[in-house]
């Protein structure tokens, strides 16, 4: 079929050209191009030398103009039978006609199946795809999920009680945090939005390190800059948290770039909400990486709400996952609430990113259990029957014990021993963290750039006066 | 070379011990009087603790032309170029130094660049390290900053400044304050570079200048090149420096022809150039305005005036060392520059120059800058909207009254 189309494709081209009087050169070129070997059919033609390309454009535009305007076409320019095409040969591939006019819909049929291994009552599903997991992963596991789940139960309340300024919890998504991170390794780069303390708590950040974020006192890595759940560590490779949504998205794509450029056996992975994926940089990144083909995973806590605005007023898609195919970038859909599952997809996403070097998108479903920050009460738009519902019957923490006790792996004994120690630790690390000092005046003016500039030096040192003339009016717990 | 650096011992001693600039001596010359430099650049350190930011331990230097007094050690005679050529020489140099500088753009790979400052790049380094991106300047801005904060040395090209307003959030938000916030773990050594400026009928939107958005933006710095010779010093100071930096070209100016050396400089990216040294007025300008400035100058002389021309080069922070030495000399200031009239860099630097040097000056700075209008197509109006010779004349003339 394709050769056929292709010996009438070349009669047709050589006639048109012909009657449209083009250049000699160019004919004779042509016809010799032509008559040697059948016109590229490969993927990329708009790649190949830049001689062909002009066959290769020359071709498309008679085809196409002869098909679109058959009928007010002059005769002399038509073949005397009309070529029957059934495939055109685009830049990207090659394209079936049809003569239907049909218009894809908006909506599919069905919704992207979503991977699950546990099922609600957290029993291992008879046929499902899964990694086999030790005790000691597992036990690590749960432990994580449930320090993290007493851990913003315990921040939560402090910021209640007025002793650190502001929190997000991630209740709800503690599966996500923690078996996500679970099956990277160190030296991949996390670039978080702001709900994914658990990646930081999985690699050895301690409890008293994120209570000395809260409090911003002088042993925070970030100096009390940045506001509480800011979290940021270069040792741990996980890039600080920045206020603005999706800009750390484009960020992953060129770290991986990075990653490919010095051919490291690692990838760097994204997080961010439903919401975040409305942003621009969402999809110049996601477009960019598919073209780049780096090794990034985009991960999408599809948590069922921004702020106060629900996914359907988010998007009309079927989901994240579906934007995947649109940007040409391999994607699956996960239950987020059950911990294999997200581990098995991560692990799997993670090979498929640096083997094929390929971008990996994982759209994880699940449910915002808390409020979207202390900043804000959710009962005011949205039913606390959904709120409690999510809390019990889904909660990811619950479905994974009931998976490891099941085992044998994990016994309330474990449960509430651990459940004391932790919340003893967090007490203290508070505690602690409260009485150490904050940062000097004098490091507000460093790292802006790497050497302090004269002004910079000029406008510190009028402060400083300045406070030293008035010290009633300065907070006294901050030192210069 | 370590014999020019002998040579010069001397001369650099000399440098440091003098505060003000000595005229005779070291004439920086400007476009005009290329012929007359010597073929003994050499390596200065601009020391001295009254510079601003200077770091003593980095080989950043301001070539001196010296007078032929100083035997010319390994004369080499340079050679000539065109500014873009000169910023391509410099942007290759530090490829081939450091295998982890990388550029990105629109079109910089195989297409060389819409003003051709990457042509052959992409050839000789490969399409991953000379990186065609798509129509998405905030999302290219947002890899580069990934991609250094990870360990590249990205180089991020506008097509033009303009395009560069679609990157503001990734620059104001993200490369300016990740390496405060973070708490000083993660840098980001970007340069961030493409031409603005008023062109010839680019259209109001092609035509913008960036420079007055940027200059408030904390972590950044920000340096306008004006002559294939500080273009390459510029340009290669900016890939070597840890903090991001915006570097200003100018569309009408990348087919500047010069002679410069053969021997590899580096600039600093804190300092003023002197163009001409004189006596009467202080003119401060950068980028293309330098060039109406000199022209201004020639007519000036001719009627008698002995105007002291700075292209200041460093549009954040500026050099106010070298820029005050000339006020305490001239006692007379006047701004020309590109931009608009509101909150441009002249606006900036009349603030600063006021709030330190106020008791040295004898008038109000004067300060011509554009037009507050979009720029128009149509030439005749795009030429009246920015600062010609004579308006510049006239100014001079008021000021010296």
């Amino acid at each position: 079929m394709a050769s056929f189309c292709l010996t009438k494709s070349r009669s047709f081209i050589i006639q048109t050209l012909k009657s449209n009087k083009t250049s000699t050169n160019r004919t004779s070129y042509i016809h010799n191009n032509v008559s040697s070997s059948p016109l590229p059919v490969s993927e990329h033609a708009y790649y190949s030398h830049k001689n062909v390309s002009i066959v290769f454009n020359h071709s498309f535009k008679s085809i196409y103009v002869s098909r679109r305007l058959h009928s007010t076409t002059s005769v002399d320019e038509l073949p005397a039978e009309a070529p029957l095409q059934q495939v055109l040969d685009f830049p990207g591939g090659k394209v079936k006609f049809t003569p239907k006019l049909t218009f894809a819909s908006g909506a599919t049929k069905e919704r992207v199946h979503c991977y699950r291994v546990l099922d609600d009552n957290g029993q291992m599903l008879t046929d499902s795809d899964s990694l086999g997991i030790n005790k000691e992963l597992a036990v690590k596991l749960y432990t994580n999920m449930l320090t993290l789940e007493v851990m913003d139960t315990i921040f939560y309340e402090a910021q209640r009680q007025g002793r650190i300024s502001f929190y997000a919890t991630t209740t709800g998504e503690e599966a996500i945090n923690i078996a996500s991170a679970a099956a990277l390794n160190n030296n991949d780069f996390v670039f978080p939005q702001y709900r994914e303390p658990g990646v930081l708590l999985w690699r050895g950040f301690s409890l008293q390190e994120f209570a000395h974020q809260l409090f911003g006192n002088k042993y925070d890595y970030g100096k009390g800059r940045q506001m509480p759940i800011h979290y940021g560590s270069k040792k741990l490779n996980y890039i600080t948290v920045a206020s603005t949504v999706a800009t750390q998205i484009p960020h992953a794509v060129g770290a991986a770039y990075s990653l490919k450029m010095e051919k490291q056996d690692s990838c760097s992975i994204t997080y961010f909400g439903d919401g975040g994926t409305s942003e621009g940089d969402f999809h110049g990144a996601m477009n960019f990486a598919a073209v780049m083909e780096v090794p990034v995973i985009f991960f999408c806590r599809n948590n069922g709400w921004a702020i106060s605005t629900p996914v359907d007023q988010q998007f009309r898609s079927d989901g994240v996952a579906v934007k995947g195919k649109a940007y040409g970038v391999p994607s699956i859909r996960v239950d987020g609430n059950d911990a294999l599952a997200i581990y098995n997809a991560v692990s799997e996403a993670r090979k498929m990113a640096i083997t094929e070097q390929t971008p990996v998108l994982i759209e994880a479903l699940t449910y915002r259990a808390g409020h979207h920050t202390t900043s804000d009460d959710s009962t005011r738009y949205r039913p606390v029957e959904e709120i409690q519902r999510w809390r019990d019957d889904q909660n990811p923490v619950k479905r994974f014990r009931k998976w490891i006790e099941s085992k044998g792996w994990w016994t309330d004994e474990a449960e509430s021993q651990h459940y004391s120690s932790i919340r003893k630790q967090l007490a203290q690390a508070i505690q602690v963290a409260e009485r150490i000092e904050k940062p000097p005046v004098a490091d507000m003016f460093n790292d802006v750039y790497d050497v302090p500039p004269k002004n910079l030096t000029a406008q510190e040192a009028l402060l400083r006066k300045t406070v030293k003339k008035h010290v009633q009016d300065f907070p006294s717990d901050v030192p210069l | 070379m370590a014999s020019i650096f002998q040579v010069i011992g001397a001369a650099t001693a000399a440098v440091s011990s003098s505060t003000s600039f000595d005229t005779k001596k070291f004439q920086l010359c400007s476009r005009r009087s290329v012929s007359e430099r010597k073929s003994s650049f050499v390596v200065v350190k601009a020391s001295g603790s009254n510079r601003i930011g200077s770091r003593a331990d980095q080989l950043v230097t301001n070539a001196v032309a010296t007078k032929a007094d100083t035997p010319p050690a390994a004369s080499k005679p340079g050679h000539e170029l065109l500014l873009f050529e000169a910023l391509r020489e410099g942007l290759e140099e530090e490829m081939e130094r450091d295998a982890r500088v990388c550029v990105m753009g629109e079109d910089v790979g195989h297409y060389g660049g819409s003003y051709k400052v990457t042509k052959g790049l992409a050839d000789k380094y490969g399409d991953l390290r000379v990186l065609d991106t798509p129509i998405a300047e905030n999302s290219f801005t947002g890899m580069g900053i990934g991609a250094a904060m990870t360990g590249l040395r990205p180089i991020i090209e506008g097509m033009n400044m303009g395009f560069l307003l679609l990157a503001f959030n990734q620059i104001s938000n993200n490369c300016g304050m990740l390496h405060y916030t973070s708490g000083g773990q993660f840098k980001i050594p970007v340069v961030i570079r493409g031409p603005g400026g008023v062109g010839r009928q680019l259209g109001a939107e092609h035509s913008q200048r960036l420079e007055s958005y940027f200059q408030s933006i904390p972590g950044i710095q920000m340096v306008a090149c004006s002559t294939p010779y500080n273009a390459k010093g510029l340009m290669k100071a900016a890939i070597r420096s840890d903090n991001p930096v915006i570097l200003f070209e100018h569309v009408l100016l990348y087919n500047l022809k010069e002679r410069i050396p053969d021997e590899e400089y580096v600039l600093n990216l804190e300092e003023a150039e002197m163009v001409r040294p004189g006596e009467h007025v202080t003119i401060l300008t950068y980028s293309r305005m330098r060039y109406h400035v000199m022209q201004a100058a020639k007519t000036l002389v001719n009627k008698g005036y002995d105007p002291e021309v700075i292209d200041i080069r460093s549009l954040k922070p500026f050099d106010l060392y070298t820029i005050g030495n000339s006020i305490k000399k001239t006692h007379l200031v006047l701004i020309v520059e590109e931009c608009m009239r509101t909150g441009g860099i002249g606006a900036s630097l009349t603030a600063a120059i006021n709030e330190n040097f106020n008791d040295y000056l004898d008038a109000p700075i004067v300060c011509l800058s554009s037009q507050d209008v979009p720029t128009p197509y149509a030439g005749t109006l795009e030429e009246w909207t920015v600062v010609q010779p004579p308006q510049i004349v006239a100014a001079v003339e008021q000021l010296c009254r």
